[in-house]
């Protein structure tokens, strides 16, 4: 598929805070809001921008694992929680791993090119925090194929991508690509700081290029990842309304507070495989490629990336995949500032994984939050120029180890 | 006898207890990771928890279900090798699971002495007690033909006296845990005259293995902890009773408490200290002392007072400090008990004055907390001293004669032979008192 055959718009981006560890008011001992609360919290949000649920047509929730870190299932159910006027409407819950949020607005997407709505409401939400991180890293290994648990790491996904991270510093300039880790590090931080919302918003170590070089622990956690590499335990939810142009106008919401879809792309591979080079996200290639072949553009046209830099050397090799470094040269675009809020293509604007937070379901939906946010010009402090000649957003949202992908090219409508 | 033979039936006396259940859990741990080697696969590993109150028994398995697990989840990694031939043990929680169950199960909670009879090893924790110690050990030594080795977890008595007495032939070592076990890094290691090289080899062996630093002290009455805390707890108690005469008790007490925690950066204040480590157990350790120093009284009526007024401070079963010196809300200080009215005053009604009169410490001054995980610690306590020197207030005279008594009781010790070295003396404070500088130093 190329061109979109309807025009489909994203409208009314709401965040919760990403709860955990970094945030002043997040206590593990205490009692704190469930997965419901998070949901409600969110798709009231968007409720309250799109004039009430008279206005939604469908739901669709995405979720990685709340039937393990919440022993909860058919979150569907959870949507008409949000708003008596949402009983009866037709819900869906997607499920993509880390990449179900972007799963969800894929789902709302194609509802709105079928026909089948003109608003739909797309949720996207992880709760977390229920157990500690040793037995969460048990949960989240679902992610991946679970005939390899038992010879995995007992960190499970970040001894994945310190496997990467291995690899290519093997393979390239180890202390650059080091150097790299920890300036996308201190990126993601700079810029949640901006973000009140973020996780790492009350962040206020001095030296973040220190922090983020500090040597790998192999005998405490894994051997090339440091715990900054990593995108932190969170609670969180994201919200957002997905449009025709009659929903557009239903909702009273002008075009200049809407971001249009202009193409997307998914891509899926076989997760019993084990990736035939460590060192390049090739999954994330293919889906960012069909992405821009259904939007028509270049990445040169590209005024901000949001990318899932669920670890560090993620990021680094998502500006490979999208092909703004060449294979071996992403530490070296990442160090010249490239990806930073004033640089050239400015990355995950608000902190990303690293620096937002990772409620795993809720993602790929924060992800389309933040660009609505800047491409409308809303993104208050954490606002980027946006460039005439680089007037598109994208969206990169990943399942597992580069096995469930969702790309999406945005601009703002007109 | 191996090492590994060694502990395959052992015995822990007062396991109920504080120190013993501490003690428990680290030797029990021990023996299942040595289980779980290749190498020991079919061989048997007993661990005896005995104590004498079943109520307490129940309490301790409590304790140690959580405490392994807890150790559990910090070496998962190592752990998923260790099971890695158990394909039913996949997620980390199993492993977990398992490995807590794999422990506990070596573990029998006993009320009967008669079960100790088996043992290769006795780790001793009752109450400091020289004659109730010598009478188990001499009981346990006739009955049990193996003829074990006795660890005596004693902060005080002199190990030859228990060797003697109960006729142990050599076989007992002084390993003195700081409270709580499974946290503090220090063991203090004592030998009596008669104690046989192996069992010391095997100590060292065994200290490695549990990761501690081992202090060699001389065997003499409260080795080198004690051998400071008890003459320190002295000088506050004496410097309370001399300015009682200006200020009143409780003043005066809230004063040296304040002065040997915020002025001198220690962890707690030196009243604070007493009622964690017990009232009843500081005097018991002081009368144990007493019997065996020269030209020294170490003994206090104050702390005699208390007992006899049953106000005993030590520790609840679940970690909580108990009153004593001070009365302790959610672990904080808060009133102190006036021995004239029988009664706590609040500390909130003398405080500003108190304060006023010790007059400010120098703006040098980080609190403990601050300072002892920086590692250019050395430069700011310099700085501290420095600047408190030059000072005269009461708080700078109190705390400066404070520090200065330190010091000279850590080179008594060593003078006295107790401690081999000022160094010993030093690494003591550190690592069992949480000290986050030496008494032996030249800051003043």
């Amino acid at each position: 598929m190329t061109k979109l055959r309807r025009k489909v718009y994203m409208i009314a981006g709401y965040n919760t805070i990403s709860m955990g560890t970094g945030r002043k008011e997040f206590n593990p001992k205490k009692e704190r809001p469930g997965l419901e609360e998070y949901i409600k919290e969110a798709g009231q949000g968007v409720l309250k921008m799109i004039g009430g649920a008279k206005n939604v047509d469908e739901a669709v929730i995405g979720n990685f694992i709340a039937s393990r870190f919440n022993r909860q299932g058919n979150l569907a159910g959870f949507i008409p929680y949000i708003d008596e006027g949402l009983r009866y409407i037709p819900c869906t819950r997607v499920e993509g791993a880390c990449g179900s949020g972007a799963l969800a607005l894929a789902a709302g997407i194609k509802s709105v090119l079928a026909e089948t709505a003109d608003v739909v409401l797309v949720i996207g939400v992880e709760v977390q925090n229920t157990v500690k991180a040793i037995y969460g890293a048990d949960i989240l290994a679902a992610a991946g194929w679970a005939k390899e648990r038992k010879n995995g790491h007992a960190y499970f996904f970040p001894g994945k991508f310190s496997d990467r991270a291995k690899a290519y510093q093997a393979k390239f300039d180890a202390v650059k690509t080091r150097k790299a880790m920890a300036r996308w590090y201190r990126n993601a931080i700079e810029n949640a700081r901006l973000c009140p919302t973020a996780q790492e918003f009350h962040n206020t170590t001095e030296d973040l290029d220190a922090v983020g070089m500090t040597p790998p622990n192999p005998k405490g956690f894994v051997d090339s990842l440091n715990v900054f590499d990593c995108s932190k335990v969170s609670d969180g939810a994201s919200a957002i309304a997905i449009v025709s142009e009659e929903g557009l106008k239903k909702t009273g919401i002008p075009k200049s507070e809407a971001v249009e879809i202009i193409g997307f792309g998914m891509a899926e591979d076989d997760i019993t495989r084990t990736p035939a080079d460590l060192t390049i996200l090739a999954t994330t290639r293919t889906a960012v490629k069909k992405a821009f072949e259904s939007a028509g553009i270049t990445k040169d046209q590209l005024g901000t990336v949001e990318c899932h830099d669920c670890f560090t050397i993620a990021g680094i090799l998502a500006t490979e995949a999208i092909g703004f470094a060449e294979h071996g040269k992403g530490p070296d675009y990442v160090l010249a500032g490239k990806t930073a809020r004033d640089g050239e293509v400015p990355f995950n604007t608000t902190g990303g994984l690293v620096g937002w937070g990772h409620p795993t379901g809720a993602t790929g939906v924060h992800q389309a939050v933040t660009i609505l946010e800047q491409l409308t010009g809303k993104a208050e402090a954490n606002q980027i120029k946006i460039k005439p000649e680089r007037p598109y957003g994208l969206s990169i949202n990943m399942g597992g180890d580069d096995k469930t992908l969702v790309s999406i090219v945005y601009k703002k409508a007109e | 006898m191996e090492y590994t033979e060694r502990l395959q039936h052992v015995t822990v006396l007062g396991a109920a207890g504080k120190m013993g259940s501490g003690i428990l859990l680290l030797t029990a741990i021990e023996m299942a990771d040595l289980s779980l080697k290749p190498e020991n696969k079919g061989k048997q590993f007993v661990m005896n928890a005995m104590d004498v109150s079943d109520m307490a028994l129940s309490g301790l398995m409590s304790y140690l279900k959580v405490q392994v697990q807890k150790a559990a989840e910090k070496k998962v990694g190592l752990l998923r090798s260790v099971y890695e031939n158990r394909a039913d043990l996949v997620d980390n929680g199993e492993i977990i699971d398992q490995y807590v169950f794999d422990v506990l199960s070596i573990v029998r909670p006993t009320v009967c002495i008669e079960a100790a009879y088996q043992s290769t090893m006795i780790f001793e924790a009752i109450k400091e007690d020289p004659e109730l110690k010598i009478k188990i050990f001499s009981h346990i030594n006739q009955n049990n033909k193996k003829e074990p080795w006795f660890f005596t977890n004693t902060s005080s008595i002199p190990i030859t006296k228990l060797d003697t007495e109960a006729k142990l032939n050599g076989r007992i070592i002084g390993f003195h845990f700081y409270n709580p076990p499974a946290v503090q890094k220090l063991a203090e290691l004592i030998k009596a005259e008669s104690t046989l090289k192996e069992v010391e080899e095997f100590a060292l062996a065994y200290a490695k293995s549990l990761k501690k630093v081992v202090v060699p002290s001389h065997d003499f009455a409260g080795f080198i902890g004690n051998g400071h805390f008890m003459r320190d707890a002295l000088h506050g108690i004496s410097e309370v009773e001399r300015l009682t005469k200006n200020f009143g008790y409780t003043e005066a007490l809230y004063i040296i408490n304040k002065v040997s925690q915020d002025f001198l950066i220690r962890p707690m204040g030196i009243f604070q200290l007493i009622d964690y480590v017990g009232i009843d157990v500081c005097q018991y350790i002081m009368k144990v002392m007493n019997a065996d120093v020269k030209d020294e009284e170490i003994h206090s009526p104050l702390l005699d007072k208390f007992i006899g007024l049953n106000v005993k401070g030590g520790q609840n079963s679940d970690g909580s400090q108990k009153d004593g010196f001070l009365k302790y809300e959610k672990g904080r200080p808060v009133a102190i008990y006036d021995i004239n009215k029988k009664s706590y005053a609040a500390i909130a009604e003398f405080q500003a004055k108190c304060d006023d009169a010790l007059g400010k410490p120098p703006a040098s001054l980080q609190p403990w907390k601050t300072v002892i995980g920086n590692p250019k610690k050395e430069e700011v306590f310099r700085k501290y001293f420095g600047d408190l020197k030059s000072l005269e207030t009461l708080g700078a005279q109190l705390s400066k004669k404070y520090a200065a008594r330190s010091k000279e009781i850590g080179q008594n010790l060593v003078k006295d032979k107790v401690a081999f070295t000022e160094n010993d003396v030093n690494t003591v404070l550190l690592t069992g008192f949480f000290h986050a500088y030496g008494p032996i130093n030249d800051y003043l």
